[in-house]
């Protein structure tokens, strides 16, 4: 029993360090990443004893600055709602990582260890109520701070949210259909399936459309550029305005730890997880015959490095798309939503019931 | 935040509507004021735009200028001609060598000089590269305020080739002050012509990237095609001039109108737009730095050749000479290349450039540096230029005289009474205009479009304020 706790305990704070840790380098990444985009050096000034590590203190520094920093409440605004709102923000974002797994199971001495925090068989609908949670955080900041430019963010932010989850999660249906479950361990295990023999049934491969669907909903939900609508630092400056310190600072590190579970919520569903292409529980299985054996630690240790690779490949993405493309306008967004997006996710469902019952009739 | 219009004075659009009655158990609904500026990201810190909501709507918008005033018309009469050089510099900072040519162009008009015309070609040249570099960065700074930051930072680089070539001819790279009655301060640099000719390669294929990433881009079309439009009539009453005027599709380019310097000689398009939205005042700045670059070219191929070639005294030796001197075969006797040292001073404004940059009419322009420190003609000249009381001193009279600046028709209008200070400058600058416009092209669109139609208005608060 208490082996067991401990056990759970390791793997919560094994994800958590994970999530915080690639959030608070996505900070770095971002500002190194745009910096050679744009033909620049980027930060390179924090050091310790003279030692800049190409820049990698400066989220330490950045974390020092903002606890320092006053933290100021506007007269006028909401003290418990202006108080509550990072939290608001900040957890949601947290919590969702809980659900995706990042292996197959270990056995280790005889115990099954399934490697994922929680492995509920709603695990899906989880995501997506999670997800939905993160819309208080933002529109209460927006409302609680007195500030007509905070609740323009908030505002702009409570309908963009709102209309891009239907698309999050009609997208994500057709996978579901495809696979029967609702359970991501169970999704991840199916894409290691293959089709024709040779091509890994990963969730790209069998729902292309969704996929497309799916990430330009979560980088809505993420609001990042081009969907920076609540921010638009040039324009309104966004729903936190008024927030100085450490809260602002939680509401950059929401954004970052959002990032982070995009890209996890994305390989997980569609990019097959921790799957390596032809591996299989015993070593690699290739199509053309050869097979290569592998110990039961080792295949483990490919399939999180695996995972590990494939989330920052979308943070990588995430971070192209953010400095290369502008911002839409507001009312583009909820075009775009409503009127392009949540139609093709529609069809897509269609599209892929018909394909689902035609195959069933051969 | 103003909860009301601040002003009791205040213009229709800003009457708030306020719909229910308030009874019981009735919303009442009001517009709601947004107060963008002068401490607004976007509002380039120096202007106030009031405006009234209906959700993001912009239902009406009033337009605070004059942060900025320094009463630089007022300044310019308490100096001499001169003095108000410096001050030109910071009226359009982006592109401050076409403020030095217009205010100058105004004077020498007032004396009846004419410069030589190497220094007219410099004067072309560098009014375009300004051209470029203003263009550059209204560009970038819109596409910035959209959300497209490595845009901006691909066009500051380019700026920066530019900026570098501003550096070596003027010796500044922002408040240049240049220009100067009856010339320019110094020739320029050697190697420049093939400094310039690379700095433009590069320019070219930056603009070639920046088209990759924005003219296409569905994303920015969407953003900035049908905004902030303007009509040809309305523009027309608002007295626009330069890219926003060439947007609607009014041809006038004072360059074309009223040529000046050696615009006559260049060979090249004005472009116009047809819809007078955001997106062809885009691509209206867009093709005007490619049209830049062709003058810069054909000026570096037409340019008159500086003294190269001087004799033991040090004075230039003009090419008819040379040839007479060749012809009697004296050539090698008395002549020889001279290696410029590198005085103190700016390169090229020593005394054997003198000639060829500036006029030779004593009353205007200042005798070169070697000259005064040597004899006593040329020391009292300076004197009588410097000191106070004396100075330049047109004859009485009154003169005008328009550029085309960056942003569209750049005047200065200048009254002589005979003594060492002007009696009257009055600039016209293009951006008050717009200004005057945008509550006009505001009205309709939303709180978002606010940002890039301000940004492609290309408001700069020296030229505005003044």
């Amino acid at each position: 029993m208490i082996v067991e706790a401990l056990i759970h305990l390791v793997k919560v704070l094994l994800v958590i360090g994970f999530v915080m840790n690639v959030a608070g380098l996505l900070t770095w990444v971002e500002r190194k990443q745009s910096a050679v985009m744009q033909d620049r050096i980027g930060a390179n000034r924090a050091d310790i004893f003279g030692f800049r590590l190409i820049g990698l203190f400066h989220p330490i520094a950045d974390g020092l600055k903002m606890i320092t920093k006053e933290d100021f409440i506007p007269p006028g605004g909401n003290r418990f709602l202006h108080t509550m709102a990072p939290f608001a923000a900040f957890f949601p974002a947290l919590i969702a990582f809980a659900i995706i797994p990042f292996g197959d199971v270990l056995r280790v001495g005889g115990r099954i260890i399934p490697l994922q925090v929680v492995d509920f068989n709603v695990g899906v609908l989880y995501l997506l109520a999670v997800g939905g949670m993160s819309v208080y955080g933002v529109v209460l900041a927006g409302w609680s701070s007195n500030n007509k430019y905070s609740l323009l963010g908030g505002l702009r932010a409570s309908a963009q949210l709102i209309s891009y989850e239907i698309t999050l999660g009609l997208s994500i249906i057709g996978v579901l259909m495809v696979f029967q479950t609702l359970q991501l361990s169970e999704i991840n295990r199916l894409q290691g399936e293959l089709l024709f023999g040779f091509i890994p049934k990963w969730g790209v491969v069998v729902q292309p459309l969704a996929f497309l669907l799916f990430f330009t909903a979560a980088v809505a939900e993420s609001r990042r550029i081009p969907f920076d609508q609540p921010e638009s630092e040039s324009e309104i400056i966004g729903y936190f305005t008024e927030y100085s310190g450490m809260k602002w600072g939680m509401f950059m590190f929401a954004d970052f730890i959002e990032t982070v579970t995009v890209a996890g919520v994305a390989t997980s569903v569609f990019f097959g997880g921790w799957q390596v292409p032809y591996l299989f529980a015993d070593g690699f299985h290739f199509p053309w015959g050869s097979i290569v054996a592998l110990p039961h630690l080792a295949v483990i240790l490919l399939q999180v490095a695996s995972f590990v690779f494939k989330v920052l490949f979308f943070c990588w993405l995430l971070m192209t798309i953010r400095w290369t493309l502008p911002r839409f306008r507001y009312d583009q967004v909820m075009r775009l939503g409503w009127k392009y997006l949540l139609p093709l996710s529609l069809f897509n469902i269609l599209a892929t019931g018909v394909v689902i019952l035609a195959l069933q009739a051969l | 935040m103003a909860e009301e219009p601040q002003t009791e004075e205040h213009v229709d659009s800003l009457a708030s509507r306020v719909v229910g009655e308030g009874e019981e158990g009735e919303l009442q609904f009001r517009d709601m004021f947004l107060n963008m500026g002068p401490a607004h990201p976007a509002m380039h810190g120096i202007v106030r735009i009031l405006v009234r909501l209906d959700g993001e709507t912009v239902l009406g918008a009033d337009v605070e200028i004059g942060y900025l005033h320094r009463a630089f018309e007022k300044s310019c009469e308490v100096g001499g001609y001169n003095q108000a050089i410096p001050y030109t510099d910071r009226l359009n900072y982006v592109s401050p060598i076409i403020n030095n040519v217009g205010y100058a162009m105004a004077v020498e008009k007032l004396f009846g000089i004419t410069t030589p015309e190497r220094c007219q070609y410099i004067l072309t040249l560098m009014s375009e590269i300004s051209r470029i570099t203003d263009h550059l960065t209204c560009i970038g700074a819109s596409a910035m305020e959209l959300g497209a930051f490595t845009v901006f930072l691909y066009m500051i680089e380019a700026r920066e080739f530019l900026y570098d070539l501003v550096e070596e001819v003027t010796g500044a790279r922002l408040t240049v002050s240049y220009g100067r009655i009856g010339g320019v301060k110094a020739d320029l640099p050697d190697g420049f012509e093939q400094e310039c000719r690379e700095a433009i390669e590069r320019v070219r294929k930056i603009i070639g990237e920046c088209h990759g990433l924005l003219t296409k881009n569905r994303i920015f079309i969407d953003r900035m095609r049908d905004v902030g439009v303007i009509s040809p009539e309305r523009a027309l009453a608002y007295a626009f001039t330069g890219p926003m005027l060439r947007s609607t599709g009014v041809n006038y380019d004072v360059r074309k109108a009223q040529p000046y310097l050696v615009y006559d000689r260049m060979d090249f398009i004005v472009p116009l737009g047809t819809n007078g939205d955001n997106y062809d005042r885009y691509l209206v700045r867009m093709e005007e730095i490619e049209q830049s670059c062709r003058i810069i070219e054909q000026c570096l191929e037409q340019i008159p050749p500086g003294p190269i070639f001087a004799d033991l005294t040090g004075e230039p030796i003009e090419t008819e000479r040379m040839l007479e001197l060749a012809k009697h075969k004296e050539s090698f006797k008395d002549l020889y290349e001279v290696k410029v040292d590198i005085a103190p001073t700016l390169q090229g404004s020593e005394r054997i450039f003198h000639d060829v940059v500036a006029t030779d009419d004593r009353r205007a322009f200042l005798p070169p540096k070697e000259e005064v420190y040597e004899n006593i003609e040329s020391l009292m000249n300076h004197f009588k230029l410097v000191m106070f009381g004396h100075g330049i001193e047109p004859p009485k009279g009154e003169a005008y005289q328009a550029v085309e600046g960056a942003n569209g028709e750049l005047g200065f209008y200048v009254v002589s009474d005979g003594s060492g200070q002007p009696y009257r400058v009055r600039c016209r600058g293009p951006c008050f205009n717009f200004l005057a416009a945008l509550h006009e092209m505001l009205i309709g669109d939303m709180v978002a479009d606010v940002v890039p139609t301000f940004g492609s208005v290309n408001m700069i608060g020296g030229e505005l304020d003044r």
